[in-house]
This record gives C-alpha cells, structure tokens and sequence, in this order.
C-alpha cells in the first residue's frame, strides 16, 4: 500500500473513470453520474484498503466490498479489471446480450463481485449479513459496503442500520457516496434525506464525515473505522456527481444517460485520457 | 384418531435435532421465535441464532449475505410477512444469487384462524413460485416435515417450505419414504385423483376413504412439493383416472391448482375441479370452522370429486 501518495490512487481514479465513460459509450446506456462520483471511494478500497488476491477471488478470509448503489457498477467493474481481475476490454461489452457484464452486476457472472445488487438497500443488507458471518467465523475480516444517498430514502437501509449496531459490526464499514442528486432531482426536493451522519449516528454508528473524492480523507476515514471495535462505522462521503467531466457534474440528468460519441471523446479528453 | 401435531412443531424439533450436527446452521427470525418454534434451536444454539427484529425485509438480506459466507440460512416469520413483505427481497437477493436459504415460514394459510385476515396469506405459494430456481415445498404433517426439511437442508439452494399453526394429524410413519420433488401416492384408485399439499392431505384421505365406501376408488397424491412439480405424476393420473380435483389451503390463483391445470393444459387435458381458497381474505374464526365457511373441508373435496365423476 502507497497510501502516503495519493497521485498513485488519483491517477489509477482517472483510468476507472475513463474505463467507465468508453464502456457507457459503448452500452449506450447507464449511470455516468454515480459511477464518477463514486470512482474515488472504490479506488481507494480496491487499491489501498482490502484484502483481497485478483488471483484468488474467491479467497477465504478476505475483505467484501458490496456495491448497494448496484448502478454504479462500471466503476467496479472498472476497478476490478485495473486490479487485475480481468482484461479491461472485456467489461466493454457492458450491458450486450450474452455478456458477463449486466447492467447491474452478477455475483455469479463476474470474478470480484461479491453480491448481485441493484435493487437499492438490500446490498447493504446483505453486507450485514456478511459481517455477521466473518464474526462467527472469527476470521477478521472487514466488509464494506457502498451506498447512493437516495437509496437512503429505502426503509431497509435503516433496518439494516439497526441490526449492524445492535450486533456490534464494528468489521462493516458503510460509506454513503452523497452527491445530492438523484433521478428526479435534488435529494431535499424529492424526499430529504440528510442530515445523514446524524441519522447513522442515532441508530448507533460510528459516523466520518469527509470529502470523497480526496484519498487522504478517505484512507484516514478507513483508518479510523478499523480502530473501532464495538460499533460499525458510517463514512459520509460528499462527492460531486458526473465528477471529472465538466458537462456531466453536478446534473441529475446524467444520472441515467449514456454520452454520445463526441461527448464520450470529450469527457475522456477531460479526463486526461485517449480515445 | 391419530396423533395431532404441527408442522411448525416439528420444524422446531427438526432445527434442535439439526443443531449439534450441523455447525454451518444460522436461524434467523423476526420477533417470532416463539411461535415459529425456531426457539427451540435458540434454546440449544444461542450463538447461531439472531433475532433480527420486526423488519422481515432486512431478515432475508441478511440471509443472503450469511448464505454466501458459507453458512446455511433458516429465516422464519409467518408466511404472511416472510412470502408476502419480503417478496422482492427473496426475489433478488435470495433468488437471483440462488443463495442457500431455507425460508421456513408458519401460520400459513386460513389455520392462523383467530388472527383474522391480515396474518392469512393464501398467495405465498403462488409468490414463491414464480420466483426461479426456488423450490417450493408444503408438508402435510409432523412427520413429513421432519422427512423433507432433511432433504432440504442436504441441497445448495433456496427453499420455501410452508408451515402452519393448527395442529394436524399425523399420517406418515418415521420409516415412509418421500422424496423432494415427487408426489407421494398414499391411496390407489382409477375413478377419479385427489392431488393435495399441505394440511389439505388428511381432508382429501377422509373424503377419499368415504368415497371408497361406496366403491368410488379415487386415487390420492400428497403433492408436498409444489416446485419443481412432478408433472409425470399429475399426468398419469389425469390419463389413468381422467379427472383431478386439487386441494390446497391456498388461492386457487397461482397454487397447487393452477400449477396442476397448467401441466394439464399443455400435456393431458382432463376435467379438473380446485378446492381451496376462491379469491377472498379470510377473517378471524377457529381454524376448523373457517375451514368449513371457505370450502376446505373433507366434504368439499368429496363433493368436487362427485361433480366431476
């Protein structure tokens, strides 16, 4: 781990995310805007916080990321082929009849991906259940889970929360990938959701409030987690949407559009990248 | 008359048996262990036990995470709430992974009786069928539960197995053979088929039995599995006896009826009659006399099998 030099993680960041906008280009559909937004976090525990083997997906003991946020799922798929997993032009046939590659990821279909989710909260809830597994197994491991901040407005988030802290989790680590926006619009104008550490913090979490697109805030987020040991912890992480590619940031429309050719060239452009 | 115990009883004793052989075993509940019997094994193996609170939904996401860790998931509630609130949940995270969860859900059907029609769920079968990959069993007593949730217990996938409150006569003996996934025929006959599930069975032996009395030899299928079905069963009879009368303690919409007219339909087309729950809610009753108000009474049955002779 390099975690002194976040350049290492900013510049792995930039290829997930160029490694996303092609394969939207190429779906021609999907969620740019939580996928960027949440490309740093995902790096961060891919490259710098897990313990997992690319070699050896299925090892036993190792660290679980659960992607609840399931649309976001190009960058996982991204962050997993950059780690090695798989060559990075297989995730290109995103969303393509026959692919491994679902729209939302498949546990069965795809090396790394630990939970078929999509369905907004229950990835949450099924990391809880992981995490109660690594307790009885007493093998150490940690499980993290990554959450939308409207999939907030789900009640099984919450009854979810309520059964991480009453069975002292302290190995799960949420992180809310809070962009403020979701499809139809700004969180407080469709259903309020924060105040958000708050809320996490009353249903008896450990609650980090950073900025998630900065990786020695994220490392230090993750540090702090692994210290407690009665509670779970809840990072809340503000991030922009659509983050690195002018035109897609802060816009709820992109939550759900793919680019097209010439916004895909110039979003990688951006981005610092070659078509 | 024989012994009567429930289902949900033997379910209870099944888990406690289970629990010292078994230390991949995780029982989940949702504040109803007591009369979901899970307590039982709470009693025995209070480590691997969680309640998890009035909140089904997260139950069977936790199910799911604890089944792809390696563990053996028993998630409890009433039918109404495991089936019913907790449908998409099962759908996607149970389902769709194919996790190894044994949904084992009591109070099924009108039986809950005082409750009344909030707690009577007459949809889960129809629910949990349609979900794919899931197998969908439904025992008829004490010691057919014990027999199948072995054999549901020794395969990697998800199960729904569906228990009830009442108590209900014993039929089987320990040493009865059933197998997972094939009808059981527990009375002979060509002049009409019986096929039922569930608590449904003892009716359809009483209405059977009388039939025969009269020399009307119907023949008598335990259906305890509802998915996969054995459609080699139901046509046979439909093309040895020619008429099929169904009964189920569930709706005739999406049950043991309309799964056996869909086989039917397509392989053997043959006069059929379904006894069971006609597109209503229930209300608050004894279980015997709800019985008797919606049509799911050895009399029903012997009075389909009539009509249709």
């Amino acid at each position: 781990m390099k975690r002194e030099n976040s350049e290492y993680y900013k510049e792995i960041a930039k290829r997930v995310r160029i490694d996303v906008i092609k394969a939207l280009y190429h779906a021609g559909s999907g969620h740019p805007g939580g996928s960027l937004s949440a490309a740093d976090i995902i790096t961060a525990l891919y490259f710098g916080e897990m313990n997992i083997d690319p070699k050896n997906p299925k090892m036993p003991g190792r660290d679980r990321f659960v992607l609840s946020k399931g649309h976001a799922v190009p960058a996982q798929y991204a962050a997993l082929a950059e780690r090695g997993y798989y060559p990075v032009e297989d995730m290109m046939t995103l969303r393509k009849l026959g692919s491994h590659f679902q729209g939302h990821g498949n546990m069965q279909k795809v090396p790394g991906i630990e939970m078929s989710t999509g369905s907004l909260g229950q990835g949450f809830s099924t990391a809880v259940g992981m995490a109660l597994a690594d307790k009885l197994d007493g093998n150490g491991a940690r499980v993290y889970a990554l959450l939308g901040d409207g999939e907030l407005q789900e009640g099984i988030v919450w009854e979810a929360a309520m059964s991480a802290s009453h069975y002292g989790l302290s190995a799960l680590t949420a992180i809310v990938d809070w962009n403020g926006l979701q499809i139809d619009g700004r969180n407080e104008d469709v259903m309020t959701v924060a105040p958000i550490a708050e809320k996490f913090a009353a249903f008896g979490w450990q609650t980090i409030e950073i900025d998630g697109h900065d990786f020695d805030q994220i490392f230090s987020a993750l540090d702090q987690a692994r210290e407690e040991t009665e509670k779970p912890t809840c990072i809340v992480a503000k991030t922009v949407k659509g983050k690195g590619v002018d035109f897609m940031e802060d816009q709820a429309g992109w939550h759900g559009k793919a680019p097209s050719e010439e916004q895909a060239k110039d979003a990688v452009r951006q981005l610092g990248g070659e078509w | 008359m024989a012994d009567k115990i429930a289902t949900r009883q033997a379910y209870g004793e099944f888990l406690q048996e289970e629990a010292a052989k078994n230390k991949d075993l995780v029982v989940l509940d949702a504040d109803l262990a007591g009369s979901t019997k899970t307590s039982m094994f709470k009693k025995v193996e209070p480590d691997r036990f969680f309640d998890m609170g009035i909140a089904e939904q997260n139950m069977m996401g936790v199910a799911a995470g604890l089944a792809v860790s390696g563990k053996t998931v028993c998630a409890s509630s009433f039918a109404m709430f495991a089936a019913g609130r907790a449908f998409e949940i099962i759908r996607n995270s149970i389902g769709y992974t194919h996790a190894n969860v044994k949904i084992c859900a009591t109070h099924a059907g009108i039986t809950v009786g005082p409750d009344g029609a909030t707690h009577q769920t007459f949809e889960d079968l129809a629910l949990m069928r349609t979900i794919p990959g899931m197998t969908v069993v439904n025992p008829c007593d004490a010691t057919s539960t014990k027999l199948l949730l072995r054999q549901v217990l020794d395969f990697d996938g998800p199960c729904y197995v569906r228990l009830g409150r009442a108590s209900v006569p014993v039929f089987y003996g320990e040493n009865d053979k059933l197998e997972l996934g094939k009808g059981h025929v527990l009375r002979e006959g060509n002049d009409a088929t019986v096929i039922a599930t569930g608590i449904m069975v003892s009716a359809a032996a009483e209405a059977v039995d009388r039939l025969a009395e009269e020399g009307i030899h119907v023949r008598l299928i335990d259906m305890h599995t509802l998915k996969p079905l054995d459609e080699d069963i139901i046509v046979k009879a439909a093309q040895e006896t020619g008429k099929i009368v169904t009964a189920e303690e569930h709706s005739v919409i999406g049950g043991l009826g309309s799964a056996v007219a869909s086989v039917l339909a397509e392989k053997c087309p043959a006069r059929m009659k379904m006894v069971g729950q006609h597109d209503e809610f229930g209300e608050s009753g004894d279980p015997d006399e709800l019985l008797e108000k919606y049509g799911m009474t050895a009399d029903d049955i012997e009075k389909a099998v009539r009509e249709i002779l």
